[in-house]
């Protein structure tokens, strides 16, 4: 893999949103590159432009002007097909509200993105599970989303973003919904991945849970106001083993 | 997606709806069991018709009272008074390509032995009719031309009657009472069947046809006169001879129409074999018409379901989904219900042409071609009324779904 080179690249990015007469500048020209491997996180006030922004990176809503390069290709030139394609190969999203299919086991959820790629049952199902295996849930495959914690509804979900190894993973306030104590379990896989070079951008807006993260980029009023790189990044694995051993039966009490 | 997951997907996704799924297959069961049973009835009659045809003497002529002109044929039968037993001797004695000729008188009534009592219709005619109709005797013998001469009453029993009057006892040789008078039975014939119209042809007495029209009927003219041909080549001939005749006979001048109607026995089968046809085509079409609205139920309810999953929608097309997965997803759907409540409707169409049958005693013909167009139809409508629904779906963006409450 080729290291440090430029794995997003977007260049006066901008939305705007009309509702009615009212014009809403969502992003006024973002400007920002993102290297393979890289573990960022984006912060900024409520309604600053966050989710706008990872939606077009994400390829799931298109900018109003400005250019979007993804591992060089230029995604403003494909049409809704191939943008398809992108979203299931290259990009893993997690959303705030998990957004799994309901009344459908943590496995099928998982091998939802094999679906519309060809690939045998066989596989689909062996590496469905390898993916819940990282997240640590490899024994709860046939639970539903409503027998699982929001944590371990949170981890299907990530099983399900890198379950056909994507070139980034896209996390928008993945920690939104949890406890804190879930929010650092969330971060550790994140880290994990990371650290096995998957590139990972995720939202939020708490710094406790930026600093997990190798690099914070702050947006406010649909602009980059601060892009840092962080000296030192928390250990998430480490802060969970100082965090009190009574809420280490959670697990138990979800199943 | 291959199509073995997407039918996977699509059953599952309509059994957690079971009681919707069924109510809107409803409209389709309810449409196919229609179309199989009316194409069953018309087809049962059609078919009927066609044997009748087969076993029909191809030699048979019938001569009807009344111009074929003037309210057609069937209309005017037996309600008309032109032919007379005169006439039947004419024929008989001055048409060479004439074989044998038997008239046709018909009445009801009751019939009683002992205890016993039976409605039946009562028909008069002379012993050639079992010729031409190639009806034999079971038991005893035909009435004789002396007993028509002399208008005894004597008469012959279908099997319906005598099964029914004599419960298995001998007929033959017993008095049984028509029309409260004494008739002595002096044979049975054997079981001919159903008509092409459905009617019990057995569930009749036969008796000269002069004692019917003196003794139980008080008229001179005949019904209609049955008469066979030397040969099958000879049936024009025989026909232009009738013709010339009854005209001659009946005073009739070159520029009127004839008051009677001479014509095959195979026309006429023919003629009802062509209505019928019309007639199964009426009935499907107006039965289709509930396949339609069946149809218009699935369109609504895939509307429903396709706005009620527009998250889900959203969660496929933020993993990859094409805009033709999804459509494939819908359609799919839609057509499992389409072609589920075809199933469904095409035993309840054979169910319910057994019982039409077995109630009603209507012949029924379930064919395959029937079975086979009701399945493709119900198909097309699922496709057909399926595909609007889908192809919103499809066109979602994955944004506006996802954020879809
Ligand atoms: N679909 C939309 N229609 C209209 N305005 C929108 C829409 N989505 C976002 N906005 C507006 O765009 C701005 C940025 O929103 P968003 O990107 O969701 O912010 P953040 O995620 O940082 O809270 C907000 O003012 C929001 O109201
Ligand atoms: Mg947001």
């Amino acid at each position: 893999m080729k290291e440090n080179s430029s794995l997003i690249t977007v260049r006066h990015l901008s939305k705007t949103y009309h509702m009615g007469d009212v014009e809403v500048h969502a992003l006024r020209g973002v400007s920002l590159e993102i290297a393979r491997g890289e573990f960022a996180a984006i912060m900024g006030a409520s309604g600053s432009g966050k989710s706008t922004f990872m939606n077009i990176v994400g390829c799931l809503d298109v900018p109003s002007k400005g250019e979007y390069l993804l591992d060089g290709v230029d995604i403003g030139k494909l049409d809704r097909d191939q943008l398809a394609g992108i979203r299931n190969e290259k990009i893993g999203f997690v959303f705030q509200g998990f957004n799994l299919l309901s009344r459908t086991s943590a496995l099928e959820n998982v091998e939802l993105p094999m679906f519309y790629k060809n690939v045998s049952n066989a596989y689909r199902r062996d590496h469905a599970m390898e993916a819940l295996k990282i997240v640590g849930l490899e024994d709860r495959w046939h639970h539903l989303p409503n027998q699982l914690s929001g944590g371990q509804q949170q981890r299907v979900a990530i099983a399900r973003a890198l379950v056909n190894d994507p070139s980034i993973i896209l996390a928008d306030e993945p920690t939104g919904n949890l406890d804190s104590r879930t929010s650092v379990e969330v971060m550790d896989i994140f880290q994990q991945l990371n650290e096995k070079g998957i590139t990972v951008v995720l939202v939020t807006h708490e710094p406790d849970i930026a600093e997990y993260t190798k690099r914070n980029i702050i947006f406010k009023d649909g602009k980059i106001r601060k892009d840092t790189h962080v000296e030192r990044s928390a250990n998430a694995a480490q802060k969970l083993k100082d965090l009190p051993a009574l809420l280490d039966d959670e697990e138990e009490d979800a199943a | 997606m291959n199509i073995r997951n997407i039918l996977k997907v699509a059953l599952r996704s309509l059994g957690r709806n079971k009681m919707r799924s069924f109510l809107t297959m409803l409209g389709i069961i309810i449409g196919v069991g229609a179309v199989i049973a009316m194409m069953a009835i018309g087809q049962g009659a059609q078919y009927n018709i066609e044997q009748q045809i087969a076993t029909l003497g191809t030699n048979v002529l019938l001569i009807f009272p009344g111009s074929s002109n003037q309210g057609g044929v069937r209309g005017g039968m037996g309600s008309m008074t032109s032919l007379t037993a005169d006439d039947l001797e004419a024929i008989k004695t001055q048409c060479p390509s004439v074989n044998v000729a038997a008239p046709v008188i018909r009445t009801g009534g009751q019939v009683v032995f002992g205890e016993q009592n039976w409605g039946t219709s009562i028909m008069g005619s002379n012993p050639e009719y079992f010729i031409i109709r190639s009806w034999p005797l079971a038991l005893g013998q035909s009435f004789t031309e002396a007993d028509v001469r002399g208008a005894t009453k004597v008469c012959v029993l279908g099997q319906t009657v005598a099964d029914n009057l004599f419960k298995g006892g001998n007929a033959v040789g017993s008095v049984i009472r028509i029309k409260k008078m004494p008739f002595r039975v002096v044979g049975v014939l054997s079981p001919k069947g159903q008509s092409a119209q459905g009617s019990d042809q057995d569930d009749i007495v036969i008796a000269p046809y002069t004692t019917v029209q003196k003794k139980l009927m008080g008229v001179t003219f005949l019904g209609t006169i049955m008469l066979s041909a030397v040969s099958d080549q000879a049936m024009t001939d025989a026909q232009a001879q009738i013709t010339e005749l009854l005209r001659v006979r009946h005073r009739i001048q070159p520029w009127e129409d004839a008051d009677f109607t001479v014509r095959s026995q195979t026309e006429i089968a023919s003629a009802a074999e062509a209505t019928t046809q019309v007639l199964t085509i009426l009935l499907a079409s107006i039965a289709s018409i509930s396949l339609l609205v069946g149809g218009i139920g699935i369109m609504n309810i895939m509307l429903v379901s396709v706005t009620e999953r527009t998250r889900e929608i959203g969660i496929r097309m933020s993993i990859g989904a094409r805009g033709r997965d999804i459509l494939l997803q819908f359609l799919v759907e839609a057509v499992v219900l389409s072609m589920a409540g075809g199933l469904i409707g095409v035993l309840l169409g054979i169910g319910s042409s057994l019982l039409i049958s077995n109630l009603a005693g209507w012949p029924t013909l379930v064919s395959t071609t029937s079975i086979g167009l009701a399945f493709l139809f119900s198909a097309a409508v699922g496709i057909f009324f399926g595909f609007y629904p889908a192809r919103k779906a499809a066109q979602l963006n994955p944004i506006d779904a996802l954020r879809y409450e």
